[in-house]
């Protein structure tokens, strides 16, 4: 038996359920020399805005409990050079391109962003990033369903490509956040991005990253992250693609069990560049071994006792 | 740079809190360049959950070795590691030194270390030794610095490898009274001819950065490898920042080593 691990997206079907995180796969030249990239679900860019990011001061990052804290504060080259300069080769790389865009001040720069990128044929997704906890803003986007509703709008106006909404962790109620995504017109959700965390040198008496606050990832959110997939699986019906603390095929199946159709990898690949390759041949093997067909049917498929 | 998993041949405490690991690992070891660091895996989420990046020290004969110091939870658990495990490396990763002038021209090599920042550098003064041309007659000079004489590290090694060897210590104990940036700014004022040379150092950040300025004000090139904190060490977070005259650079990619007068220093 061959397993079927084939998923989708809205209209864009993927190979497999299996792929890497904005912000924690460079623009995959790197990792191509660990693992052969034409295997990936697909890849996910790193944030792309309108105009370049210098991003923020050194230290951007600290060691937490099974996890870690970052401030890149969204460097990137902006929309322009990223779609001269960086996208040629990542197009070329053999994956499916998802890019995950963000505006900085003004929501409308969602609608210029989708504007510049539905061109590209090679793109096959966007990911619309409202949840970066990095920016110095006071509230995200993804704070606030009305403003969620809006931003996915402008978007969804401006492309007929899939459009991906990155929900944040960082509120009371993430399923009404992820309703207001669907009611624009969302292709699917995306969750969770980072959680808000804190870490002190106590020694000196100073934060670990220079701006204080910072997003956590990494295996000590993934039991939260977990929990919001199935929450938000209770209330939507498009898809979920979840994430948290991947590190390996079990921590995958948690989330395709609670409710996500895809799972994407993102603070793994910095310890095993590899960990995605593994997932997806540890998947067929749980299939196998489970006389499962399609990956399909393990979607959501938590036994759930009285 | 490639992912594998080699074994451990030693993992001896050298003195101190210090620490010498030797591993089998040709293909690194034949790529591998002075300045170039490996990222090594511990394996734990609780502690040492990210790799942590370590210089390579020497390269040779298919072997890779790292002088490390125990500072936490990582480099700890590090030093229980037994000859015969095997441990999973990243490398050689980043920009290391550009030393070819050195190699080819009749000038004076200096290198300059402080605490387990010698680490590199032996690595350095070890394909120095391979190339200077021997009919010149150059030594490089290695200064080191360190708190007390039990933590001079590499000294042998140094005059092994053909160079001169001045010490400083902070207490006296060996060498000269003072920081090993005091020693060269005394070295400069006094007899050193320092035309034509190009200082390559690695160490605590204020070291380098007293070097740094000491340098700009002697007109002498510097090349010095810089820490960041690394969450992936091959250039996929954008984490490692350090501020240059460009804007910001990666450690762990256009890094560690720098141009001194490249870096804005806070
Ligand atoms: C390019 C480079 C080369 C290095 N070469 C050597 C070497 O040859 N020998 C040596 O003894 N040390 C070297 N270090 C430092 C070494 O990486 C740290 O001492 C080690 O990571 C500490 O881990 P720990 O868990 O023991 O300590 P922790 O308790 O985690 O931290 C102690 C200190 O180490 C720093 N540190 C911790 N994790 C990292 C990380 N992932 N990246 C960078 N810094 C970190 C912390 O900021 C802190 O200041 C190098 C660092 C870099 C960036
Ligand atoms: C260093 C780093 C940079 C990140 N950059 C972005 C980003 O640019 N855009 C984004 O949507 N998410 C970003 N994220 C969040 C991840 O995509 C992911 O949602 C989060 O880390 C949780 O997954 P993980 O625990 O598997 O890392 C970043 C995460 C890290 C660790
Ligand atoms: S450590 Fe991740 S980019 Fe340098």
């Amino acid at each position: 038996m061959k397993p079927n691990l084939s998923v989708s997206i809205g209209r864009l079907k993927l190979k497999n359920p299996v792929l890497v995180s904005s912000g924690t796969f460079g623009y995959g030249r790197e990792f191509a020399e660990f693992l052969d990239l034409r295997e990936l679900g697909a890849i996910v860019t790193k944030t792309i805005t309108l105009r370049p990011r210098q991003g923020n001061p050194p230290p951007r990052t600290c060691e937490t409990p099974a996890g870690m804290l970052n401030s890149i504060g969204l460097e990137n080259p902006g929309i322009e050079v990223f779609i001269e300069k960086n996208l040629p080769s990542l197009l070329k790389m053999g994956a499916p391109v998802i890019v995950s865009i963000s505006a900085e001040s003004d929501p409308t720069e969602f609608a210029a962003l989708a504007k510049k990128l539905d061109r590209i044929a090679g793109v096959k997704a966007l990911e619309l990033n409202i949840s970066c906890p990095n920016l110095k803003r006071t509230k995200l986007i993804a704070q606030d369903a009305a403003e969620s509703f809006q931003a996915v709008k402008l978007v969804r106006r401006n492309t007929d490509k899939p459009i991906i909404t990155k929900l944040s962790p960082n509120v009371t109620d993430i399923s009404a956040i992820a309703l207001s995504a669907q009611k624009a017109g969302s292709d699917a959700v995306s969750l969770v991005n980072t959680f808000l965390g804190m870490g002190i040198d106590v020694e000196k008496r100073m934060p670990r990253v220079s701006t204080v606050t910072a997003g956590l990832s990494g295996p000590a959110i993934r039991p939260i992250a977990v929990r919001m997939v199935w929450e938000v699986y209770q209330k939507i019906n498009i898809p979920i693609i979840g994430m948290g603390g991947i590190m390996d095929l079990s921590s995958a199946l948690e989330f395709i069990i609670a409710g996500a159709t895809a799972v994407s990898v993102g603070t793994a690949n910095f310890i095993n560049p590899a960990t995605t390759i593994e997932i997806i041949r540890g998947l067929k093997q749980y299939l196998i071994r489970n006389k499962i067909k399609e990956i399909r049917s393990l979607i959501g498929s938590l036994h759930v006792q009285g | 740079m490639i992912q594998l998993k080699v074994k451990i041949l030693y993992n001896r405490r050298e003195k101190e809190d210090y620490y010498h690991l030797s591993l089998l690992a040709p293909k690194v070891a034949r790529e591998a360049l002075p300045g170039q660091f490996v990222n090594i895996w511990l394996g734990r989420e609780d502690g040492a959950f990210l790799r942590r990046p370590f210089s390579i020290h020497r390269a040779k004969e298919g072997q890779l070795h790292i002088l490390y110091k125990v500072v936490g939870r990582g480099t700890e658990l590090l030093s229980q590691r037994k000859a015969g495990e095997t441990l999973d490396i990243i490398g050689p990763l980043g920009h290391g030194f550009d030393y070819q002038l050195s190699a080819t021209n009749y000038q004076l090599p200096i290198l300059v270390g402080g605490g387990i920042g010698v680490a590199p550098l032996t690595f350095l003064a070890e394909r120095l030794a391979c190339c200077l041309r021997p009919a010149a007659r150059i030594k490089p000079l290695v200064l080191i610095g360190a708190k007390n004489k039990k933590q001079i590290l590499c000294a042998q090694e140094f005059r092994a490898l053909g160079c001169q060897v001045k010490t400083a210590t902070d207490d006296g104990s060996s060498g000269f009274k003072g920081r090993v940036t005091d020693l060269f700014s005394y070295l400069l004022s006094t007899f050193l001819n320092y035309k034509l040379s190009t200082i390559y150092a690695c160490g605590p950040r204020p070291m380098l950065k007293e070097l740094a300025s000491v340098c700009g004000k002697y007109n002498i090139p510097a090349q010095i490898s810089l820490e960041e904190h690394m969450a992936c060490g091959i250039n996929a977070c954008l984490g490692c920042v350090v501020e240059t005259k460009n804007g910001y650079s990666r450690v762990c990619k256009e890094g560690p080593v720098f141009a001194a007068d490249d870096i804005i220093w806070r």
